[in-house]
């Protein structure tokens, strides 16, 4: 997905190059994320206990690496839970919160940008203004302000997550349809009769989806570090649920004797937002032909 | 900057306010009863009554609207639920500790990431270079809440050389500030060198050189100024982030500032200081835009005869 755009240009660009054409950490990057979405599509089979079962009796294990029985591989949390299993479903249910999020924001986004650029007047002013006042306070302090005011719900936190980066959406589509209505093929479509409907969904649509679908890649990492952040601070995912940030933070009481609870799920964020900047930061550079000199 | 855009860019930021001012007032009315999450729902109808005239919740919804309009621009945010003390107060209390926390760190991030970029810059595709650019990966991959409770773990655990929570000492600002100057020091060593290696070329360096000026003065008198347009850009856009960022840092570190009074007030649901957060940092932020604004004309003269539109990126 977040390679959707580039595939086009490697095969141009690359004889020019005498580099490799995959830098290690790019691949290390990319097999990372691979990785997680293979742990996202089969918790069901690769978890080795239910995530919620306790065991009072054998709380607070180590993993197998600071000494601890082939039983628990990562040991178990304070509540006897088993981390592993804890670990696999937390990834399912921060990138499903993540991916859910993102395309809410996308869908509404993208679509009051066309209703932006068609209808202009009124309508295009309210709604970037909307988008300049989202723009104009970090996204965070909405959320803390919609969760005092509406309560801790799922679905509040769902739409929360939504909520955050749709103005870039509106603000990208608005754009980019304003400069493609001036273009010849909508004039054409225009000339032969078609709806406005037909000429969005079917000739401008397809044209600006690239640049939409780099905004997602973009938006994604930014929703998964809102979601941990809420969690971490006990005000977003919450349990019986799990996710990375909810087990980070529960797992803050208990650093001085199972630190492993807390490291672990931050090692597994910290290393998914490195590994899709360093992909973001790779086909950026790949696509911006001006920063190809530039940058090693 | 010319007057006309001036008076835009105010108009513009009153809007906001504004907005954001109206907005708090329909969550807080759309919120439920405040009166019943004060007193329970076992009181009476009398108390329930005698609480509704005391916050004047018995009025017509647009009196409450420019009442609560009145009261804000008066710099009454009402009283916080959970103590009686009125927000401002508790806010009053808390700024110094979160400025402390903030500046520094901000101050921290900004001299340590324009130095790392000019040192990448200067020895571009050395192994220094990719040695400063990996550090600042990792900077800004480190999601601040894990970076602090890894220098937790190791620092106040682990070596017990410096303390993990509080703000009575100058020791206690040192992690959180690393913890939320390194995400900084990230971001703006990676546009300090891109914006460096855009002048280093230009003809006024080789001029400079040259005229025989010392290295270190052709880097910060010649280069660093030119340089400094897109860095001021990144620093207006990053204050939204040390907001965010402070309201973590301050959690996990139990610094006494806002950002813990705002999760404090979040978890119980204590609206007046939360929506006093709210747009105290709205200002703030309108402010800080026109304060970069104001440094784009002090850095670079052009800017001052030029309409602005489109020169930002």
């Amino acid at each position: 997905m977040t390679l959707a755009l580039p595939w086009r240009r490697w095969g141009r660009t690359a004889p020019t190059k005498t580099r490799q054409r995959y830098p290690a950490v790019v691949v290390l990057a990319m097999l990372f994320i691979v990785f997680l979405f293979c742990i996202f599509c089969f918790a069901d089979v690769l978890a080795p206990y239910d995530y919620r079962a306790q065991s009072l009796r054998h709380r607070l294990a180590p993993p197998i690496f600071l000494g601890g029985t082939g039983t628990h591989f990562l040991g178990t949390d304070e509540l006897g839970r088993d981390v592993l299993s804890r670990l696999i479903y937390a990834i399912r249910f921060s990138i499903l919160v993540a991916l859910g999020g993102t395309a809410i924001g996308a869908l509404v986004g993208t679509m009051l940008g066309f209703l932006a650029a068609h209808f202009r007047g009124l309508v295009e002013e309210i709604i970037m203004m909307l988008a300049d006042v989202q723009a104009s306070l970090p996204f965070m302090l909405i959320a803390l302000a919609l969760i005092a005011a509406f309560g801790g719900s799922f679905l509040l936190f769902i739409f929360i997550m939504g909520f955050y980066g749709w103005e870039i959406f509106a603000r990208l589509t608005r754009g980019v349809v304003i400069s493609a209505q001036g273009q010849g093929y909508a004039t054409a479509m225009t000339a032969l009769g078609a709806t406005p409907w037909t000429i969005y969904t079917r000739h401008i649509l397809p044209n600006i989806m690239s640049v939409l679908i780099v905004q997602f890649t973009l938006n994604f990492p930014q929703v998964i570090l809102l979601e941990t952040s809420l969690s971490f601070l006990g005000l977003g995912i919450r349990p019986p649920l799990t996710s990375l940030g909810q087990m980070l933070g529960a797992g803050r009481a208990y650093l001085t004797t199972a630190w492993w609870i807390a490291v672990l799920p931050g090692t597994v964020i910290f290393l998914t937002t490195m590994s899709i900047s360093i992909l973001g930061d790779w086909i950026r550079d790949r696509l911006d032909p001006t920063l190809r000199g530039s940058s090693s | 900057m010319n007057k006309g855009m001036l008076t835009t860019k105010l108009v513009r930021g009153l809007l906001t306010i504004w907005l954001i001012v109206s907005f708090t007032f329909i969550a807080l009315n759309l919120s439920g009863d405040p009166i019943e999450a004060l007193v329970g729902d076992q009181a009476s109808p009398a108390v329930i009554a005698h609480y509704r005239e005391k916050f004047g919740l018995d009025r017509p919804l647009w009196e409450q609207y420019l009442s609560y309009l009145g009261n804000i621009v008066q710099g009454d945010f009402g009283l916080s639920l959970s103590d009686q003390k009125p927000a401002v107060d508790l806010i009053a209390a808390a700024l110094p500790y979160t400025l402390r926390l903030g500046l520094t760190a901000f101050i921290f991030g900004l001299i340590l990431g324009i130095v790392l970029g000019i040192v990448a810059a200067l020895n571009r595709n050395s192994w220094i270079d990719r040695f400063v650019m990996s550090f600042a990966v990792l900077g800004f991959s480190l999601p601040n809440f894990f970076l602090g409770i890894l220098l937790i773990l190791l620092f106040a655990l682990r070596w017990r050389v410096l303390p993990s929570a509080g703000a009575d000492t100058a020791w206690h600002l040192v992690l959180p500030v690393i913890t939320l100057g390194t995400h900084f020091a990230g971001i703006f060593a990676r546009f300090t060198r891109s914006a460096m290696l855009e002048v280093l070329n230009k003809q006024y360096m080789v001029a400079s050189r040259a005229k025989g000026a010392p290295r270190l003065r052709r880097i910060l008198w010649h280069a660093l100024p030119n340089a400094a347009i897109p860095i001021v850009t990144v620093v207006g856009l990053k204050l939204g982030d040390l907001v965010a960022g402070s309201i973590i840092v301050e959690t996990v570190f139990a610094w006494p500032g806002i950002g813990r009074l705002l999760v404090g007030a979040v978890t119980s649901r204590d609206f007046a200081v939360v929506q006093a957060i709210l747009i105290m940092v709205a200002v703030t932020m309108v402010l800080a835009n026109f304060a970069v604004d104001f440094i784009y004309t002090l850095i670079d003269p052009r800017m001052r005869a030029v309409p602005q539109e489109g020169r930002r990126p």
